[in-house]
């Protein structure tokens, strides 16, 4: 039946032009070429039997789907594995020094235990790859043998197999909610519109359901797909990574060809929902699907702390050949100083002979390259990685990171970089998910001009702010149905989010996927009861009752609507648009498999000409409007062939201009849809108000939708052609969908095409950003009253929107447009010819979108609040204090950003704000010059401050070098000023401006442009970065920066992935940095450092001896000691204290984040404290070896008698020192440390008896024994540690009590009392508070002229604690002004006018005068906030020009704008010039920035 | 409550984590701090305690005498015959004299002392066959003997190694003067003075009917004057290996400078408290060449006590860190004294 089909394209086809033909030749020849270069694949139905046309001509092997993620075999894995070691520098060093003992001449110890430790460590790394590719294994193992169903061709049926034996060009078959195992092509869907609904939370972890789209050719078989008859083959791009991106072509055996893009493309790893059943070929399998591709594991990043530590080992080095050839050449001296003397201790060489002294010094170099190797830690990696496993274990565990809302904690992803979280310096934060919540909420509405402020709502909003209310608010108010509802809904975003916590493992789509298809039955959208029950406005409530009344009486009398007033259309058309203008899928709880379906007709969004004249020709009226839907299928199926008949004969022009002759006389149309309507209504709408769930793309379509739906305005159904809403009085109206013009970035806003079942007119619904919208609206003559008032409604929606802005609120503008069916008929000409286009398909469709978006009616604008996530201005105040800089980077707009900034505190009010908004390079340069001799200037004063603050408060040596950040300045940037600011030209300016600012906000920044910011500070400031963000557009800037977190928040698991750290929330930021960052980093760079000692003191103990041993190498330490030392008997006390030491107790950490800044400044490991440590290490091995020395000295002692002590002592001396650096002791430390005391001893003894010779060439038979039975050794073992150790105890206590550390004070702050624990609060915010003082207030309002101005503007500059008389005169100082920010209440500009405020100051070149215009207060004045029109603002103009003083833009294309305040400068020999031609721009907000456009021209700049 | 929540919330959330002491890291620890006041006591303790020891020991080692006698410049012709060593088999012997001005009572100890004698060189050290030295028939041709290991006709030495190759052969004798003309043999013990362990267990001869087929097949080291066998022919207990001289020179000391313990003296006759005051003379039989390497050998006659022999040293550093640790605990307590009137006056006047 299909091959029937094809025959009949083909036949339709026949008379196909030669150009067609042509181009296939072109195309084919193309493709010839690309398979050259092999850029493509071929795929071919497996069922085929291999004719000798169908044959391959041998294609490189393909994969199957069995999944392999083991690195090693079992044959392979000691090759490979010992391979991958010794890319570890280390490793090879190890080896080759136990190699080295092998060799007779220069050999150390016994060469077998040489090989001990490195074979000891070798085997740890093994024995954990092993274990982890195990467990690889076991997993892949669990995965390859799932099952799915392939077609079998002996069979003819689908049987069931593993998934590792689904192989490219298999017909897989899929139920709902399976897992899909391969990357597919959809061919074939029990749904009747070719739809497969799936979740892609494995692959993106996001929850909405997303649509596939079978092959359009397939969709339009009658029969059921049957594999067998599949001759077509497919051509498609090679695998690739890319999960937005799928091109390829299916060619049909007819020769005709059909485009796939990722609409047809069922990812691996996603599971199918809400459709029974779907059938498709497997185009990538195995490891070369997407999902697989996409899995790069976990990154190995190489931490500061580690890179510090490399140095020292490198120092380490040095120091070990410096003593190797001092060693040497003292040897060297030794032997020749003998000469020809051969005493009888000099053993000649194996042949007899003895060594040149030259020679003697070369052997043994080697030789104490050998002995003092401990030198070089070689336990120390095995060590830090132990260490670091501990404590991503004990992060794991914190229940302080673990949110309960969503079931999930943190999770490390990168397991070495730990100890970087304690010395970050940068915080680089997306904005919208991470500070807030990403849970958009309806918060209030404009419609036609008028404000609904929902107070109810913003009340409501606030309760929910106790984040345990939640719960017991619906317990509380439960009954009703929509209360239970949420109640249901809330849980399943738990279930949710626990999937989505499961799956952030390292490799999505394979490991968790199977485990989690069962968890993920239900589905949900993004809804929580806070987001769902919105409480309506009473007013507008009432007026949509109204409208929707008089609808129906116009109705029932046969009315046109036209007869509505314009504001009741308004909210009419603004409702139907909140509710239709999306792409939100209807389903219900009960049954989550099935759509809400209520389906008239069988039809497809208008896609063909055909189908539109077909839909709009009266033969359709007079054909029925009752027609069953499968007549209408099989009529469409006819008149589609005749179409295409038609039209490939009549030109389309003629056929047009026919239609639209046809269509004028369907006036009467209307009643018809009336009737039809309300027929219908009676069969659709069900009795009990089933509740039905959204699922939206994003949140904010789906807060929209449930903010209509408060208002009555349901969405109750959504197929791809259709669009059902619930509406009062008139009950379910069922929109024909006609076009969707999705969303993107671009555009900033989406549209639909429908047709109005009430008018029958073609209407475009839009909906999107303010700042695009507006421009779009249908310019309106001032004359005709009409207009005027439309124009009125624009400023007035334009002011209600900044003012939205100006609270935080997400803003979106509705506007409508009529279409006239001549106007919808040539555009839908030109759309489906840009849709049928090849080339540049997507360039032609957005230019088809934006002739289809303009000429807009504004209806209203909607106000979304995307709240901040508990804890976060805390979380931001916190790490401010630890002397974070905290940077916003969020592609919002200004306003909104700034306000969300202003809510977490990011900004602080009291803080003058520099807004950089600039058009172009030079601006930018000459804008951030201005800022910075700003800064400057200012910043001179505050280094007198400085210094005498620092005076007073005596705290010089420990102010941090972070204090040159001027904590008084914000920066904001937009993103165009930003792309300049990033050139290479200016980055260095941006740079040393934004380090001065307190914080930085950049608003409207791309993906690309945050990363590069993040780069920009990572390599320049040479700063420690952490980037937290939570979506797709975060990734780039995630892997730029030192560290990056993700939040595993609803926009998916792209960032997580891409994260070394995930986060449920961004307040567990705070105790991840301030305390596990502390902690990590203290401990192990205490540890690292005490590495050094240990070893270069143990070390140092061998090479005294080479003083009394003719540097002859020998050692009076055994060997077993020597090597076993690091190895067994003082590593574990150093790893006790490497995960468990609090140098802080947690609460202190957090109480007091300025502890934070040890790690920023290094202060625990820094350069000096490793020499510091190898002196110490030098004196305390100097004691060492000359106590035993001296005591012993002139005795019978032998070597090992002599030797064994000074171990013990050793011994004794690192645990001791150990315990002196560790700061808590807990049961375990002190285990440790006798456990190691006791291990030794044990050893020893055993050790010492076992055998008198196995243990050749040292024979330590019997001396442990002996030892302790000589009380010599005891009294050696008690003294010399206790002056080896005098001197760094005594430092510590005489540090402890003289001049302790914060860390110190921080540490003892529990246990004192509360007056003497204030006291030590207050030396250890001491640095905070100076900061305060040292802000130079800039307080010249008694200079102003403008003495009516004085007061507000006093008012504006008052600062706590100020010294007028210093900074009176400030060069070159702008005004800071304070804004008051109260949310709820109206913005208005004072009566005051803007604030001139003219200065005296001294100029660099004149002594002119230059003007400074103190701008902008902002009151709040809801009263006057009704009465203030656009032309109110115009006198402000007359005002600032009889001002006499010149108010000159700095440049005047660049506006300058800032809504809080402005500074305005011009260089006195510019004065002159331009006094005239300038005028100053300044608005508070952008609608009197728009305003005064007019005045400016050209020369603004838009933003 | 909060406990109430978590629980339930460990009920319902599995992947919350535990709250026990350890995984939150809230273990009950001892935070000790270091300061003034803290540490004040045990440094006092402390030095008070070493300067205690330090005295005892001082006066301990006080109490041991001990006497030296130099013999490198006194038998000068003997050390200039055995410069050259084709003058080996010749028979040098030389007198030291001295007097002892008190009695020395109780146990002597004889020591040879060594100076510049580096036995503590690397190779040195390991030039030795524990094995064989322990009687067991093996191949020291891969030991750690070369090259004094076997001769090249291939003959092994016994003991094979330059420690054993190079031992003290000197023979000492000591002689009382009872009056100014007669002289007598003080009796000396050449048995005991090696550690138990190393005469019971790490040293054997190899099992024969007799020690000499024990040893047959073998060569004595060149440096030796007689086969190992002949090491003393008196006494069977303290021949071949087993041989006291020979175990305490394997056990090769820690320095350069070092004295080895040659004979105990034996308490009979008139040597029952000790060695009587009076004159005494050593004769040696000089065949150890030592100034090849600018060496000494001297004689030392020493008593010892339970804190080891003459060296002050130990009690020395007792008693100087004793003081230093009492001394910064007075400094300490001077500071802290300081600033706790400081303090006082700091929360007196805040500000």
């Amino acid at each position: 039946r299909r091959t029937g089909e094809m025959a009949q394209d083909t036949a339709a086809d026949g008379d196909v032009p030669q150009l067609q033909k042509e181009e296939e030749k072109e195309w084919k020849k193309r493709r010839r070429r690309r398979k050259k270069e092999s850029k493509t694949r071929t795929v071919r139905s497996n069922l085929l039997l291999p004719g000798p046309e169908a044959e391959k001509p041998k294609r490189s092997p393909l994969a199957n789907n069995r999944l392999k993620t083991t690195k090693y075999t079992a044959l392979s894995f000691l090759p490979k594995n010992l391979f991958e070691q010794f890319h570890r520098l280390a490793n090879v060093y190890f080896v080759f020094i136990a190699l080295l003992n092998f060799v007779p001449a220069v050999n150390a110890f016994q060469p077998e235990l040489a090989l001990a430790p490195v074979l000891f460590i070798l085997a740890v790394t093994a024995i954990k790859d092993l274990w982890e590719d195990y467990s690889r294994y076991s997993s892949d193992n669990e995965i390859n043998h799932m099952e799915c169903l392939v077609y079998c061709r002996n069979e003819k049926k689908y049987m069931t197999r593993y998934w590792k034996e689904v192989e490219v060009g298999d017909f897989v078959q899929l139920r709902c909610n399976e897992t899909i195992p391969a990357d597919i092509l959809l061919l074939s869907s029990s749904d009747p519109d070719g739809l497969c609904h799936i979740e892609t939370a494995n692959l993106d972890g996001e929850t909405n359901l997303k649509q596939r789209q079978v092959i359009r050719r397939f969709l339009e078989l009658d029969s059921e797909f049957d594999p067998l008859k599949f001759t077509s083959v497919i051509e498609c791009e090679k695998p690739n990574n890319d999960l937005s991106r799928f091109r390829g072509y299916i060619i049909h055996k007819s020769g005709k060809r059909d485009g796939l893009d990722k609409e047809n493309l069922l990812l691996r790893g996603c599971t199918v929902r809400n459709t029974e059943e779907v059938t498709g070929i497997v185009i990538y399998a195995g490891h070369e699907t997407k999902a697989l591709l996409n899995n790069s594991g976990p990154r190995y990043k190489r931490s500061k702390l580690e890179r510090q530590m490399n140095i020292d080992v490198l120092w380490c080095v040095l120091i070990l050949i410096v003593m190797c050839l001092f060693s040497a050449i003292g040897h060297g001296l030794w032997v020749w100083q003998y000469s020809e003397k051969k005493p009888v201790f000099n053993v000649p060489g194996m042949d007899g002979n003895y060594l040149s002294p030259v020679l003697a010094a070369v052997y043994l170099f080697l030789t104490m390259i050998i002995v003092f190797q401990v030198l070089i830690p070689i336990s120390l990696y095995v060590s830090i990685e132990i260490v670091k496993v501990c404590q991503v274990y004990f992060i794991h565990q914190d229940k302080d990171l673990y949110d309960e809302e969503t079931d999930s904690q943190l999770q490390c992803r990168a397991l070495n970089i730990t100890e970087d979280l304690g010395q970050m310096q940068y915080i680089f934060s997306d904005k919208t998910g991470t500070l807030t919540e990403n849970k958009m909420v309806f918060r209030r509405c404009t419609v036609s001009g008028i404000e609904y402020s929902h107070d109810a709502n913003a009340k409501r909003l606030a309760m929910y702010q106790e984040p345990d209310s939640e719960e017991e608010e619906i317990a509380a108010k439960g009954g009703t149905l929509s209360q239970r509802n949420s109640v249901s809904s809330h849980q399943s975003i738990k279930v949710v989010h626990r999937s989505l916590s499961t799956k952030s493992h390292r490799r999505t789509g394979s490991r968790a996927e199977a485990k989690r298809a069962s968890i993920l039955s239900k589905h949900t959208a993004f809804s929580s009861p806070m987001e769902k029950d919105i409480t309506p406005d009473p007013n507008l409530l009432e007026k949509v009752n109204a409208c929707a009344r008089s609808i129906e009486i116009m109705r029932s009398h046969e009315q046109p609507l036209s007869q509505l007033t314009p504001e009741l259309s308004d909210i009419f058309d603004f409702f139907i648009a909140l509710t239709i203008c999306n792409t939100v899928v209807v389903t219900s709880p009960d049954q989550p498999r099935q759509k809400v379906r209520v389906r008239f007709e069988l039809k497809s969004p208008v896609k063909t000409i055909e189908d539109f004249i077909r839909r709009f020709t009266p033969s359709r009226l007079t054909s029925g409007s009752n027609s069953s839907s499968s007549s209408s299928l099989t009529t469409s199926k006819s008149m589609n062939r005749l179409g295409s008949g038609i039209f490939s004969s009549i030109s389309t022009e003629s056929t047009l201009l026919k239609l639209e002759e046809k269509l004028a006389h369907t006036a009467q149309m209307n009643n018809n849809g009336f009737s039809l309507q309300s027929g219908r209504r009676a069969i659709g709408s069900r009795p009990e108000e089933e509740e039905l769930r959204y699922e939206a793309e994003s949140p904010d379509e789906a807060a929209l939708v449930y903010a209509a739906r408060a208002y009555n305005c349901a969405l109750v159904g959504r197929l791809s052609d259709q669009v059902s809403v619930e509406l009062p009085h008139l009950g379910r109206l069922t929109f024909e969908l006609l076009h969707t013009l999705g969303f993107d970035s671009i555009r900033k806003r989406m549209s639909v095409v429908v047709r109005h079942p009430l008018t029958d007119e073609i209407n475009v619904y839009t909906k999107g950003a303010d700042s695009v919208i507006m421009d779009l609206l249908l310019p309106c003559s001032s004359d005709d009253p009409r207009g005027k008032h439309q124009k009125k409604i624009q400023s007035k929606t334009q002011n209600y929107l900044n003012l939205y802005a100006v609270d935080g609120l997400r803003t979106l503008c509705i506007a409508k447009r009529v279409l006239s069916k001549e106007e919808y008929a040539s555009w839908l000409k030109s759309h489906l010819e840009a849709e049928s286009s090849i080339e540049n398909r997507e360039e032609l469709l957005f230019q088809s979108a934006l002739r289809m978006e303009t000429n807009l009616h504004l209806l209203g604008a909607t106000g979304i609040e995307d709240r901040l996530q508990d804890g976060v201005p805390e979380a931001i105040a916190n790490l401010r204090k630890a002397g974070l800089q905290i940077w916003v980077l969020t592609g919002d707009k200004q306003e909104t950003a700034i306000n969300i900034a202003y809510a977490c505190k990011l900004l602080d009010h009291d803080e003058e704000i520099l807004t950089l908004n600039a058009g172009s390079l030079e601006t930018s340069a000459a804008l951030l010059d201005q800022c910075l001799r700003y800064i400057e200037s200012k910043f001179s004063n505050n280094a007198i401050d400085k210094t005498a603050g620092n005076m007073t408060v005596g705290f010089g040596p420990l102010s941090p070098p972070s204090s040159s950040v001027n904590s008084s300045l914000g920066l904001v940037i937009d993103g165009k000023t930003l792309a300049y600011a990033l050139d290479k030209t200016l980055e260095d300016k941006f740079l040393s401006l934004a380090k001065r600012c307190r914080s930085v906000l950049c608003c409207r920044s791309t993906p690309l442009q945050k990363s590069m910011v993040v780069k920009l500070v990572r390599d320049k400031l040479k700063a420690m970065t952490l980037a937290i963000g939570d979506g797709a557009n975060d990734v780039s800037m995630i892997q730029v920066a030192d560290v990056g977190v993700g939040i595993s928040g609803p926009e998916g698991m792209q960032a997580v992935m891409a994260s070394d750290f995930a986060v449920p929330r961004f307040r567990h930021l705070e105790k991840l940095l301030l305390v596990h960052g502390h902690w990590c980093y203290s401990r192990l760079a205490n540890m690292v450092l005490y590495f050094f000692y240990k070893n270069a003191m143990f070390v140092a103990l061998l090479f005294w001896y080479q003083f009394y041993c003719g540097f002859s190498g020998s050692s009076m330490i055994d060997q077993w000691y020597l090597i076993f030392f690091n190895l067994l008997f003082s590593s574990l006390p150093q790893l006790v204290t490497g995960v468990l030491d609090k140098n802080v107790p947690a609460e202190v950490l957090i109480g007091v984040p300025q502890l934070y800044k040890s790690g920023q400044n290094m202060e625990e490991y820094q350069p000096h404290m490793f020499w510091m440590n190898m002196i110490d290490a030098l004196y305390q091995s100097l004691v060492c070896f000359f106590i035993p020395y001296f005591i012993y000295y002139d005795s019978e002692v032998d070597i090992f008698s002599w030797g064994t002590p000074i171990t013990t002592i050793a011994l004794f001396t690192i645990i001791l020192h150990l315990a002196i650096e560790t700061k808590t002791w807990t049961l375990l430390h002190w285990s440790s440390c006798v456990f190691s005391i006791l291990l030794f001893f044990i050893v020893a003894l055993i050790y010492n008896v076992s055998c008198p010779i196995c243990y050749p060439p040292s024979n330590p038979y019997w001396t442990m024994e002996k030892l302790m039975g000589d009380p010599v050794f005891y009294l050696t073992c008690i003294i010399s540690p206790v002056v080896a150790l005098l001197p760094r105890f005594l430092y510590r206590t005489l540090q402890g009590t003289i001049f302790p550390t914060k860390l110190q004070l921080g540490r003892q702050l529990n246990r004192w009392p509360l007056d003497a624990r204030s006291q030590i609060l207050n030396r250890l915010n001491i640095k905070k508070e100076s900061i305060p003082q040292k802000l130079p207030c800039t307080e010249h309002s008694s200079q102003d002229p403008q003495s009516n101005a004085s007061d507000s503007f006093k008012a504006c500059k008052q600062t706590p604690t100020s010294e007028p008389s210093q900074h009176g005169y400030n060069p070159a100082f702008p005004s800071c002004t304070r804004v008051e920010h109260k949310t709820g209440l109206s913005v208005t500009v004072s009566p005051a006018g803007p604030l001139l405020c003219g200065e005296n100051k001294h100029s660099s070149v004149t002594n002119s005068q230059e003007q400074y215009l103190e701008f902008d207060k902002i009151t709040h004045n809801a009263s006057e906030m009704e009465s203030m029109s656009v032309e109110e603002t115009f006198p402000w103009n007359s005002t600032i020009d009889q001002s006499g003083f010149s108010l000159l833009n700095w440049i005047t294309s660049t506006p300058l704008f800032s809504r809080f305040g402005r500074l305005l400068q011009l260089p006195p020999s510019q004065l002159q010039n331009e006094v005239q031609g300038n005028v100053s721009v300044l608005g508070s907000t952008s609608s009197l920035y728009q305003d005064f456009k007019g005045l400016t021209g050209k020369n603004s700049n838009d933003f | 409550m909060k406990n109430k929540d978590n629980q339930s919330a460990q009920e319902s959330n599995p992947r919350c984590p535990d709250s026990s002491a350890f995984k939150q890291q809230k273990l009950p620890a001892w935070k000790p701090k270091l300061t003034a006041s803290t540490v004040l006591s045990s440094f006092f303790v402390i030095g008070l305690f070493c300067l205690l020891v330090g005295i005892c020991l001082i006066l301990s080692a006080r109490s041991v005498n001990e006497i030296q006698i130099d013999y490198s410049d006194v038998c000068l012709n003997c050390s200039k015959l055995r410069e050259s060593s084709s003058n080996w088999d010749k028979e040098c012997n030389c007198f030291a004299h001295f007097t002892l001005q008190e009695n020395m009572p109780g146990d002597i100890f004889m020591y040879y002392r060594l100076q510049n004698f580096y036995q503590n060189h690397r190779r040195y050290v390991l030039s030795r066959s524990d094995a064989q030295l322990l009687g067991q028939d093996v191949n020291i041709q891969n030991s750690y003997c070369a090259p004094f290991a076997t001769y090249p006709n291939g003959t092994p030495m016994a003991p094979c190694g330059a420690i054993a190759n190079s031992m003290f052969n000197d023979t000492v004798q000591l002689f009382y003067y009872v009056n100014s003309s007669t002289a007598i043999q003080v009796p000396l013990l050449k048995n005991g003075n090696s550690w138990w362990s190393d005469k019971n267990v790490k040293f054997r001869n190899p099992t024969s009917y007799n020690l000499s087929s024990a040893f047959a097949g073998t060569a004595r080291p060149p440096y030796w004057q007689k086969p190992a066998y002949l090491l003393d022919e008196k006494d069977e207990r303290n021949n071949g290996y087993i041989n006291d001289d020979l175990i305490v020179w394997m056990r090769v000391s820690a320095f350069a400078t070092f004295r080895n313990l040659y004979r105990r003296l034996s308490r009979t006759n008139q040597f029952a408290d000790g060695l009587p005051a009076g004159n005494y003379t050593f004769h040696i039989t000089y065949n150890f060449p030592v100034t090849k390497f600018q060496g000494k050998k001297q004689l030392v006659l020493s008593t010892i006590t339970w804190s080891g022999g003459s060296n002050l040293f130990l009690g020395i550093a007792y008693t100087v860190s004793g003081a230093v640790i009492v001394l910064a605990g007075f400094v300490i307590a001077a500071i802290h004294l300081k600033r706790r009137k400081k303090k006082t006056y700091f929360q007196r006047h805040p500000k």
